[in-house]
């Protein structure tokens, strides 16, 4: 493959930095830039679906087509920015902003009951029926404090997830 | 309740499941929690129940772990050897050795392969034809023959093989599995023992091949696309390996070549058979070339006139301890069992290879 950091300059590499809030290090940003194009089979400058899809892992994974929305079509700036709220260096409130864009599908900044059930859906697949999830939601809601009718906002979020240990570092492979 | 019900559809991929079996959990206590009970503890646990229905990090980073880093393509990488030739004093030496390579070894090579294969198919056709009736002796014969043309093409790539570990034997009931790096793979364990293996079939002269000279060993041939094929093919396998004139049973449950640093998942055919199971591991030292056979990017023709202006060719290959299938294991378990068993060889012989 040849050394593909040497298509990055160190200007590049700065501006990436900084798009991305300084959350990855320069060899790390080099580190995804090689899998950036390992992805990219064709050299569009973004990754498909299919080729996204490609990937075992990730293809099994259940919330494999929300992440696809978010990901698919991005240039190599957008993706790392993306990327960046897994990066040890990432706040809780970026994980949490991050969690919350999976959730919120039309980016309107609210969260109905119906994403929710969406995203439990997903996860739970045929293990549940549509009313046992409903029925558990609604409660959950109603518990926490909200109406089965409430949008929750990203504040909303912070508040509900502040306490929850969020485990979702992932470590970028530096040669 | 737990993530059983799950694993059907992923055949041993378990991404997503520990995310997942926690939602279930989560939700399956939830529903069975009597939600009329007053104390003050239980209406704090179930408060904190939308919190951990919303909470999908763990979900969200077995995705991108495999959007970062996965193990699959891993497997498919050729990590390109630094370039050693970059100063005024190496580069004379290493073009010195270029015009070593390819113009006095490589004909030589040839020529000596050449010379082989004369040899061979004088002596295979005729003889095929002529002790049609006599069975027992043709097939010695032959696969004498085919050890001998394996051994003349480990020599055309100058290979130094090196054996570890006790020689297979004939019997029935066992099949042997080893990791797949490229087709001559075969043909090194071939040298040595005649095998059978399974194989698909190729297009061009490496299927005239297969056709003619492998069918006298027993090969048995497949075609992926070809859904009915597995059955019959299953079936195939299994009347050679109870039989007791049979050659050896080989095969590559990786299915398909990888770099020889890692092992893909191995497809679960070799382990219904109800056999013992032979690993064996074959290792190439990076150092005079790289073996990997990238059938995607190169012909089998460029891959062996790449081997054979090299130095050498130098590999390891370890036959292992049998093993058998455990006491309600399943197939499948079986092969990931032996796929973890034989990474583990592979990178213990990796490791070992860069201590030196």
């Amino acid at each position: 493959m040849g050394n593909s950091s040497s298509l990055l300059t160190q200007y590049d590499l700065e501006d990436l930095q900084n798009h991305c809030s300084n959350l990855y290090s320069q060899r790390e940003i080099i580190a995804l830039y090689e899998r950036f194009c390992q992805l990219d089979r064709t050299s569009k400058g973004f990754i498909s679906a299919d080729e996204f899809m490609g990937v075992p892992e990730f293809a099994v994974n259940p919330l494999c087509q929300r992440l696809l929305k978010m990901l698919e079509g991005l240039n190599f700036k957008e993706f790392i920015a993306l990327l960046s709220a897994f990066s040890a260096r990432a706040t809780k409130d970026d994980k949490l902003k991050f969690i919350f864009r999976v959730y919120d599908t039309d980016g309107n900044g609210k969260v109905t009951s119906s994403d929710m059930l969406q995203v439990l859906r997903d996860l739970s697949g045929n293990f549940l029926t549509d009313e046992q999830r409903q029925s558990v939601l609604n409660q959950a809601l109603e518990q926490a404090g909200y109406t089965v009718d409430s949008a929750l906002t990203l504040l909303d979020f912070k508040q509900v997830l502040g306490k929850a240990d969020l485990k979702m570092d992932v470590e970028v492979p530096v040669d | 309740m737990e993530g059983d019900q799950f694993k059907g559809s992923a055949d041993g991929i378990n991404a997503g499941e520990a995310g997942r079996g926690i939602c279930n959990e989560v939700v399956a206590d939830f529903l069975n929690t009597n939600v009329e009970e007053d104390s003050s503890e239980a209406y704090l646990d179930n408060k904190m129940q939308l919190r951990d229905l919303l909470d999908i990090s763990q979900v969200l980073s077995e995705a991108g772990s495999a959007i970062i880093d996965d193990s699959f393509t891993r497997c498919f990488k050729s990590n390109a050897p630094e370039p050693w030739n970059w100063n005024i004093y190496l580069f004379p030496l290493w073009v010195m050795g270029v015009a070593v390579r390819y113009l006095i070894l490589f004909p030589i090579r040839v020529i000596l392969l050449a010379l082989g294969w004369i040899i061979f198919l004088s002596l295979f056709f005729p003889l095929h034809f002529a002790l049609k009736n006599h069975d027992q002796l043709r097939r010695q014969i032959e696969r004498g023959l085919v050890e001998f043309m394996c051994s003349v093409f480990v020599a055309s790539w100058t290979g130094v093989v090196k054996y570890h570990g006790p020689r297979p034997s004939r019997r029935t009931k066992q099949v042997f599995v080893a990791n797949h790096t490229s087709m001559i793979d075969f043909v090194i364990l071939e040298q040595m023992t005649g095998f059978s293996a399974i194989m698909q079939k190729h297009p061009g002269w490496v299927g005239f091949l297969q056709t003619t000279v492998l069918e006298s060993l027993g090969c048995i041939w497949f075609n992926r696309t070809e859904a009915n094929d597995r059955h019959a093919v299953a079936q195939k396998l299994k009347n050679h390996v109870n039989d007791p004139d049979a050659n050896p049973l080989l095969i590559f449950p990786e299915g398909t070549c990888v770099n020889n640093e890692y092992t893909v998942m191995f497809k679960k055919g070799a382990f219904e058979l109800d056999c013992v199971v032979c690993p064996i591991a074959i290792k190439y030292n990076k150092i005079f070339v790289d073996a990997f056979w990238n059938s995607k990017k190169q012909s089998f023709t460029m891959h062996l006139v790449r081997l054979m202006t090299s130095w050498a060719v130098v590999c390891d290959v370890w036959y292992l301890e049998p093993q058998t299938i455990k006491k309600g294991e399943t197939p499948i378990e079986f092969s990931e069992r032996q796929q973890n068993f034989s990474e583990a060889v592979i990178r213990r012989l990796n490791a070992t290879a860069q201590n030196q």
